[in-house]
């Protein structure tokens, strides 16, 4: 097998209904066996040509082409099994229930004799390192395992021009790391072509031996060998939100909090945390012993491996869970007169007391437009129309999202459906901030953005806590830092920000930091 | 364990084509719905019932999975003798609620029927990988493979809802608006949720379409079968002995004069 040579001459793409094109004016010429790195700002159409190189763009109906892409001389279409796509959602890439038959489906597709199909399957399964049985359910694998799985189904199908469309943004650091390695062994046992989409430079840049960086208003703005574009573009890409290990986002000062300001908000005794299985009656306690204080004016970071319970203490502590053990109280400074059990608050007293952002922001949005959902909080809190829109117009601004205002949330870029997610959140002023994984696939601009924003809420004596496996986030915000381990009992870490008083976790499962 | 990857026990049953499980499922189930009277379905019933032994699962597994026809066939069998129509001698009435041999008989002659066609359904489910009826119906029935394919993956999304259900109405707890509005608030947030899961679902499925295709699903061209779905003589065996059981529930109620054709 060999890889495949990519050629563009002038080629462009505008999707159905839309004014501009997403991608125009492109020539490319990939060597067979190139390892191709693409960068550029988002609306650059990296995506748009991945989609188009794999032959899934659609027909006259989906959009106009124009210009000339080709896969070894043939229109992609027709090139069907000399390249494979990887995409970036782990979940919706899974086909079949068993990971064997998952891996076999491209096969079966491609017409491959059976006899051939299951060698091929165990073949691709090692090369990308999943070491469980043939039938293994799909349902049971983390978010790192689902891609590798997704990209050995690709390399079984034995293309000669492997797409990677952003296939770590929604990974933990050890999926990033496991499905990183994975590519780097299959394409240099197969020779084939990689072409790799991705904001977070850093993985990629030994792998590759080239990069490209689409512009925006068409074409391509720099082309060549890895470290002469970043170091001749590092800059402008930056600026555009890519990650470039030697510019780095802006951090935000924070200001140090005087320790007798930082009154307490929430506190646990010994809490479990879990969740009700469907049709069950008791939780299933998936981190316990948990001992904290959440204090005004303090950033408390929860992470650790996948599976320890992060996003259930941070939901139970947001008042969404009910405590599956132990204690969670909310004291006077929170609860402002109702009791002192979050989860028993009405759901519209929560808005001023804690707010919630969640890790996907689709499941949080309501309402058909940017500035209609913007309002849903200040009028469930009852506020006057010129409140409301003193509200939210200040949000749109603060948040870059004005020219939006009218647009449905839900057609959003990544970055923008983020900010959105959080001024929702902001709109009704809440004591208590509760994030979960807020810098996900986040480019660097967005994350910078957020990071200043936590900052001053910090520094205005909101109380921030939020799940994260982003250490720069934790190194940049963290006051409390809270590691939860696999198994039961938690260790803690302190952390003492110059000339503030740490505020440690008070030891906890017996094995405090 | 899931609805897709469902622990199946080693069983006779269970290493049967799940096409033929499927057709005896169906020729019982056509059986009995040609005519409503007790013979038929006792008799299919008590055939189903000493096949049972071979299905494989025990008496717990049993018992917890049939549960629904179990409580289903009497409340069906008393309806029908309070409500249904009545013929020959009145024992009981009182208002609209009457009781009459003929809907005694009646009574009998439904509850029985949930049980017969209840039980060979469940135990199909019980004893059948999904996936494995994908394949079948594909190979051995000939369906369109995109078709086939198509809805077993479909099948995995649906088992994504209880999460995104619980993630939606927990975000919509944390907006201000998860409560309140007594009957007809709690209706409009459920008609609300139901919605959003709409929408969150048809825009996996339309990533996971992409992504099938991506991997040359969908193309007009032969695809082959890595799993082999063979029908042998013993599936065959097992189709005959479905017929056996409709013929003999059947052939009993005419003899004893039961037999009423509903199409009549």
């Amino acid at each position: 097998m060999t890889g495949a040579k990519v050629t563009a001459s002038g080629w462009g793409w505008r999707h159905a209904g839309r004014s501009q094109p997403a991608v125009s004016g492109l020539d490319l010429d990939i060597q067979p066996g190139e390892r191709v790195l693409v960068l550029g700002p988002s609306g650059a159409g990296k995506s748009t040509l991945m989609h188009a190189l794999a032959g899934v763009l659609g027909d006259d109906e989906d959009g106009d082409e124009t210009g000339e892409l080709r896969v070894d001389g043939q229109r992609p279409s027709r090139a069907r099994g000399r390249v494979g796509l990887v995409l970036q959602d782990p979940d919706s890439q899974v086909v079949l229930a068993r990971i064997g038959d998952d891996v076999a489906f491209g096969c079966e597709n491609l017409a491959v004799p059976r006899a051939e199909i299951w060698p091929r399957v165990r073949r691709a399964l090692a090369e990308v390192g999943l070491d469980l049985p043939l039938r293994h359910p799909t349902s049971a694998l983390s978010g790192g395992q689902k891609q590798r799985l997704a990209l050995a189904g690709v390399l079984a199908m034995q293309p000669g021009l492997v797409l990677l469309d952003e296939p770590t943004a929604n990974l933990d650091p050890e999926g990033v790391v496991e499905v990183r390695d994975a590519v780097l062994r299959s394409v240099r046992a197969s020779g084939a072509t990689l072409i790799v989409i991705e904001h977070r430079v850093a993985v990629w840049q030994h792998l590759v031996d080239r990069v490209i960086v689409l512009d925006p208003a068409g074409g391509v703005l720099a082309d060549g060998p890895t470290d002469s574009v970043l170091s001749t573009e590092g800059e402008r890409l930056a600026a555009a939100g890519v990650w470039i290990p030697r510019f780095p986002p802006a951090r935000p000062d924070r200001r140090p909090v005087v320790a007798a300001a930082a009154e307490i908000l929430l506190h646990t005794e010994d809490l479990a945390v879990g969740r009700v299985p469907f049709a069950r009656k008791r939780a299933a306690v998936v981190a316990d012993g948990l001992n904290l204080d959440v204090r005004a004016g303090r950033a408390t970071t929860i992470s650790g491996p996948n599976g320890t319970g992060k996003s259930t203490l941070a939901l139970t502590l947001a008042g969404l869970l009910a405590p599956a053990g132990g204690r969670l109280a909310a004291d006077d400074a929170l609860a402002a007169g109702l009791g002192a059990a979050p989860h028993r608050w009405r759901s519209r007293d929560l808005l001023e007391r804690i707010g919630t952002v969640f890790q996907d922001p689709e499941h949080q949005f309501l309402a058909g437009t940017v500035h209609a959902e913007l309002a849903i909080g200040p009028r469930a809190l009852g506020l006057s129309p010129a409140e409301q829109t003193e509200r939210v117009d200040s949000l749109l601004h603060r948040l870059r999202l004005d020219h939006l205002a009218d647009a449905n949330p839900f057609t959003l870029s990544g970055g923008e459906k983020r900010r959105l997610s959080v001024a929702t959140v902001l709109a009704t002023r809440p004591r208590l901030l509760v994030l979960d994984e807020p810098t996900f696939g986040q480019d660097s601009r967005t994350w910078a953005e957020l990071v200043r924003l936590l900052a001053e809420l910090l520094d205005a004596g909101t109380a921030v806590v939020a799940v994260t496996h982003d250490a720069d986030f934790v190194s940049t915000l963290a006051d409390v830092r809270l590691v939860l381990e696999a198994g039961p009992g938690t260790t803690t870490d302190r952390r003492v920000p110059g000339g503030t008083v740490a505020v440690p976790a008070r030891p906890a499962g017996g094995r405090a930091g | 364990m899931s609805v897709l990857t469902p622990d199946i026990r080693p069983s006779a049953i269970a290493t049967v084509n799940p096409v033929a499980k499927l057709a005896v499922a169906l020729l019982i189930s056509c059986a009995l719905m040609l005519s409503i009277d007790w013979v038929s379905a006792a008799v299919a019933l008590l055939l189903e019932g000493m096949l049972l032994a071979w299905c494989g699962l025990n008496a717990r597994q049993f018992w917890l999975r049939t549960a629904p026809v179990w409580i289903a066939a009497p409340f069906a069998m008393l309806t029908t003798v309070l409500y249904g129509e009545d013929s020959g001698a009145v024992l009981f009435s009182a208002g609209i609620v009457s009781i009459s041999d003929g809907s005694v008989a009646l009574g009998l002659a439904i509850g029985l029927r949930v049980l017969a066609i209840g039980i060979p359904g469940i135990v199909l489910l019980a004893t059948t990988d999904p996936t494995d009826l994908a394949d079948g119906l594909a190979q051995v029935v000939r369906l369109p493979a995109r078709f086939v394919l198509g809805a077993l993956a479909g099948l995995r999304l649906v088992g994504m809802f209880i999460d995104d259900w619980q993630s939606l109405s927990l975000a919509r707890r944390a907006r201000g608006v998860g409560d309140g509005g007594g009957l007809r608030g709690w209706a409009r947030r459920f008609a609300g949720l139901a919605f959003a899961l709409l929408v969150l679902s048809v825009r996996r499925g339309s990533k996971l379409a992409t992504a099938m295709e991506a991997r040359g699903f969908g193309s007009d061209e032969p695809r082959t079968w890595a799993r082999p779905s063979v029908f042998g003589l013993r599936d065959g065996l097992v189709v005959l002995l479905g017929v056996g059981i409709a013929a003999a529930a059947i052939t009993a109620a005419v003899l004893a004069g039961t037999w009423r054709f509903v199409l009549a």
